[in-house]
């Protein structure tokens, strides 16, 4: 079973994300921000991160520049979902280490193709 | 929503006479979510009345309005990419030598919906910019349905639309943001252009092709439909072309004169193409 750790400090939408993960098989734990994430990801690192931007204490940006730079060997794929939408924000996600990006609102499906590209599902 | 069935029989009708796709029973489920919208939109409150009122006339254009509704335009990005990864990986390069001579590459997208298989196509070609330099590409995409005709004429896609299937590195180097949304770039509409066009007419031009994609259209077509359909698609298949149909489509069975590829799972040749094939590969599998 595939790993997934959730970022996000919108109760709602790691409920969302729980659900839609763990209906594709995914074991599943959360953060509510950055400095969390990097807590569970030294506890275990996980196959693939649902990374939200906006975060209170780490944002998005900054862990995953710092999981990129951290040099462990078993790097997760990292899939920013936001509702920054624009080119900018995207490519800047991007040049920072993300794999894929969603942009919010989305569905289901959509967030299963996501995963399917970045090569855990 | 329940529907008479004096209704289910001037869809049926309707359906034929426009599409020439069947209307059996396993498609009549979705046809009150499919014609919600347009209750809505002429203040009527159940199916029979609207059924009624729009499609008396079977060549009105609110008759094709009902027609549009019931069609199922359901399409992503490199949908099915294991088939979109064998065209780019195999099929690509084997015509890139066939063609050396031409420089001309024609593919036929039927059933394009709003066009996201054809620009996927496009996509191909321009990611193996190196092979394709001084080519001529020309992809057509066609659909029954004005609306998605004219919504893959403008390459623009909703938020919702642009990240199905397409990778994000993808949407940045191919795509840019306009008012009207995402908008495919000037290199790949350069590729593409859009017809509206029934697969049982006359073909469009240039009524010969080197690749046809033709998924999930024939399946909504009776079985007599279905052979006309092949007929049409052996007809304007280039001798060593290929026809891909989709996840669980086959012409086994259903046709002579195409057959399925013995390598590549989901294409499709013409028999006479596979037997010169195999005939070819016996002097090999006898020295082997």
């Amino acid at each position: 079973m595939k790993t997934c750790l959730i970022v996000d400090d919108s109760s709602m939408i790691r409920k969302f994300l729980r659900t839609s993960l763990e209906s594709l098989d995914f074991a599943v734990r959360e953060a509510t921000n950055g400095q969390e994430a990097i807590a569970r990801c030294e506890e275990s690192m996980p196959d693939v991160i649902v990374l939200d931007w906006h975060m209170p204490v780490m944002t998005g940006i900054e862990f995953v520049k710092l999981l990129r730079q951290g040099g462990h060997a078993d790097q997760p794929k990292v899939v920013f979902c936001s509702t920054e939408n624009d080119l900018d924000h995207i490519r800047t996600a991007i040049e920072a280490g993300a794999d894929e990006y969603v942009m919010k609102p989305f569905d289901r499906e959509t967030l299963h193709m996501k995963l399917q590209l970045v090569g855990v599902a | 929503m329940q529907i008479s069935e004096t209704s289910k029989r001037i869809l049926a009708d309707l359906l034929r006479s426009q599409t020439g796709q069947d209307f059996p029973p396993n498609r009549r489920w979705r046809v009150g979510t499919a014609l919600s919208g347009l209750c809505r939109e002429h203040g009527i409150a159940n199916l029979d009345s609207l059924i009624a009122k729009l499609g008396m006339s079977q060549r009105s254009a609110q008759a094709h309005t009902l027609v549009e509704a019931l069609l199922n335009n359901e399409t992503y990005f490199f949908r099915d990419r294991a088939m979109f990864d064998l065209l780019a990986g195999r099929v690509l390069p084997d015509l890139a030598e066939a063609r050396a001579s031409t420089k001309s590459v024609r593919i036929w997208s039927v059933g394009c919906s709003s066009g996201q298989e054809a620009l996927s196509l496009a996509m191909l070609f321009a990611e193996q910019e190196s092979r394709w330099a001084g080519w001529t590409i020309d992809i057509v995409g066609t659909d029954v349905s004005t609306s998605v005709v004219e919504a893959a004429r403008s390459a623009c896609y909703t938020q919702f639309q642009i990240q199905r299937g397409l990778a994000v590195g993808q949407m940045v180097k191919w795509f840019e943001e306009t008012p009207q949304g995402w908008r495919a770039k000037e290199k790949l509409r350069r590729m593409v252009r859009f017809e509206k066009h029934n697969l049982l007419d006359p073909p469009p031009n240039p009524a010969h092709f080197d690749i046809v994609l033709c998924r999930n259209v024939l399946l909504y077509f009776d079985d007599v439909t279905r052979a006309r359909a092949f007929e049409r698609l052996a007809a304007v298949l280039a001798p060593d072309g290929w026809l891909l149909l989709g996840a669980g489509e086959t012409s086994l069975g259903q046709s002579d004169r195409i057959v399925p590829d013995r390598d590549l799972r989901g294409f499709h040749r013409l028999a006479t193409s596979a037997r010169a094939q195999r005939t070819a590969d016996l002097p090999r599998r006898a020295a082997g």
